[in-house]
């Protein structure tokens, strides 16, 4: 059997680790399309802070990994996919052929239609090429302007905070990080940047990047409500999409990524997708959608390559959760952190103490939750929401005091009876 | 045979004296709340529950990490964190749904229970047994492996 895996983020490489486990006679092939060794481009924040090196945000840091386990890792970017002669075709010309093919492309930063962005020192923080760029421009003193503080925006402001350049963020949105935190939480957020000399302008856009030869900062970024601000390096983080251009006309169906179904599989007979270019389960609504992260990308990986080799793996969905550290103020969200239509909403809150607690139950399961300035066993929230555990007379207890998931979690799982 | 640390919840006092030897083993100093085992209490019960990671077949603090910084120790079968490859993403300590792996901001690094290179100090130090370092076949680990492969989005099981 011969497996071709596009794409060398970690979908695609916990997939091609994963396809050389259940099927040690299949040929694999991993092809990359970035002129780098296997990495994770959310390592990247860390090498901009200077906690690791490039190596550092290698997926597989240990020598001769893929040839070890006769993975064939080829850089080079797939150009087209033909289904009917069931083969890829890279830029440099190469044709691989596939039995079994899978699509971890990953995704795309989106570039909002802002006149300017095209002018030199803008940049996305997507690739290891965005950050060896930045790293040259973003240094002590220097004026820098990031666009979006979404979850990943929030992550870079962070790196950037800590080279020491003098920071402005924009953020369309009327809060910080509107897609996991909610209006109080996003207040708190930026509140705490604001003590942190972080300029944080929310419900605004940016209209315009104009060359300013004048200085400080050889560029002005001006704002919808007529402020300019003066810049040397702009970052652009205002999301990402699906990356799936070269897949037009080749019958594979894409809607907000790469349509699959409970086995990973797309429209087209052979082909699979995973990670970021991929529209899969959600655990929490039964629907499918693209939830672009880490967590999921691995799930993604594995359960695609077990039905790539023929095991037969029905996805349950994944949880969309995500932890965020806002220069030293750390976020987490789980599932439904939202709520759910007739459930019930617990919320503790401690703004003075930067502290905030909010579960969000169905009946008496929860589903989602959101937590601030804490970090502590965190990850019981996700056992208890993806085990659908009936949470009993905790959940009374839960209602009155959110903070204390992790004892809840304890009673039930651990002392029988209660 | 593997060992793994069984705790009986029944037996357990709440003298927290495996929380001293943890911290003071791995961390140098009597302080509780950097143990990575931990004693919770439930009074309304009279009841005192020990409890740190299983070293799972699933670790999906290893499965989650980004940049391979968490391994299995050969000899002992823990699930460790490389403090020179960690770099505090924290994305461990939101995937392992038993809470065992939690973010160190003195050091901005995750910890975890690395059973002590195969002499856990909690076990030494426990007096009445309630923590006991025995084989692996013996320890009642059921209660937690039937909680992990709940978790299991399908994907775990069979790899
Ligand atoms: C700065 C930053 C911080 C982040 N922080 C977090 C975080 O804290 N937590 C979290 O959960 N997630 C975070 N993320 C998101 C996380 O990195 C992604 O969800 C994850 O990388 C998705 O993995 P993937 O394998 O699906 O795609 P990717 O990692 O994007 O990998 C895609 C791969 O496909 C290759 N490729 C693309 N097109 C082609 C082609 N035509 N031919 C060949 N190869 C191709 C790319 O070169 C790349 O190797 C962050 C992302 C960034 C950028």
């Amino acid at each position: 059997m011969q497996y071709v895996v596009v794409g060398a983020g970690p979908a695609g490489v916990v997939a091609a680790e994963t396809l050389r486990k259940v099927d040690p006679a299949g040929a694999v092939t991993l092809i990359g399309g970035e002129p780098e060794p296997p990495y994770s481009r959310m390592a990247i924040p860390y090498m901009l802070t200077g906690k690791v090196g490039e190596d550092g945000t290698h997926l597989r840091p240990a020598a001769g990994h893929y040839d070890a386990r006769g993975i064939t890792v080829i850089n080079d970017r797939v150009a087209r996919v033909d289904p009917a002669t069931k083969t890829v075709v890279t830029e440099s010309g190469a044709s691989h052929a596939y039995d079994r093919l899978l699509l971890a492309t990953g995704s795309h930063p989106v570039r909002p239609p802002v006149p300017g962005l095209d002018l030199p020192g803008v940049h996305h923080c997507w690739t290891l090429a965005d950050a060896r760029a930045i790293a040259e421009k973003a240094t002590e003193g220097r004026h820098v302007v990031q666009m979006g503080a979404g979850f990943i925006g929030c992550i870079i402001m962070e790196s950037l905070w800590e080279r020491g350049v003098k920071l402005s963020v924009i953020e369309t949105a009327d809060r910080m990080v509107p897609r996991m935190m909610d209006t109080r939480g996003g207040a708190m957020i930026k509140q705490w940047c604001a003590n942190k000399d972080i300029d944080v302008h929310t419900s605004a856009s940016v209209t315009a990047v104009e060359p300013n030869p004048a200085g400080p900062g050889d560029k002005l970024v001006r704002l919808s409500d007529g402020t300019g601000i003066d810049a040397d390096l702009v970052v652009v983080a205002t999301g990402v999409h699906a990356y799936t251009e070269f897949l037009d006309g080749t019958g594979i169906q894409v809607d907000r990524g790469i349509v699959v179904d409970d086995h990973m599989r797309t429209t087209v007979p052979d082909i699979y997708a995973a990670g970021d270019c991929a529209q899969g389960r959600d655990f929490s609504t039964g629907g499918y959608d693209v939830h672009a992260i880490q967590p999921t990308a691995v799930e993604h990986g594995r359960t695609a390559a077990m039905n790539m080799a023929g095991i037969d793996v029905a996805y349950q969905g994944s949880l969309i959760m995500n932890v965020l550290d806002t220069v030293g103020l750390i976020t987490c969200s789980f599932g439904r952190w939202d709520g759910v239509p007739g459930g019930d909403t617990a919320r503790v809150v401690d703004e003075g103490a930067y502290r905030y607690m909010c579960l969000q139950f169905d009946g008496d399961v929860l589903v989602g939750a959101l937590s601030l300035g804490r970090t502590d066993h965190m990850g019981v929230v996700r056992g208890l929401i993806q085990n659908r555990t009936r949470l009993g007379p905790w959940k009374q207890r839960l209602m009155e005091d959110p903070n204390r998931v992790m004892d809840a979690y304890v009673s039930l799982s651990q002392v029988a009876g209660t | 045979m593997q060992k793994s640390l069984h705790i009986d919840p029944g037996k357990c006092t709440g003298c927290l004296q495996c929380e001293m030897a943890c911290s003071y083993d791995n961390e140098g100093a009597f302080n509780p709340s950097k143990s990575r085992i931990k004693v919770f209490a439930f009074h309304d019960e009279g009841r005192f529950v020990p409890y740190t990671c299983t070293q799972c077949d699933e670790a999906w603090c290893m499965q989650a990490c980004p940049v391979d910084a968490i391994s299995v120790d050969a000899a002992t079968g823990a699930k460790v964190v490389s403090d020179a490859r960690c770099v505090g993403c924290k994305v461990c300590t939101i995937a392992c749904p038993f809470g065992t792996i939690n973010y160190n901001a003195d050091t901005g690094k995750v910890v975890k229970c690395d059973l002590c290179e195969g002499d856990p100090a909690c076990a030494t130090a426990c007096p009445t047994d309630a923590i006991t370092f025995i084989d692996a076949n013996w320890t009642g680990l059921e209660r937690m492996r039937a909680w992990a492969a709940k978790t299991d989005s399908g994907a775990q099981a069979s790899a």
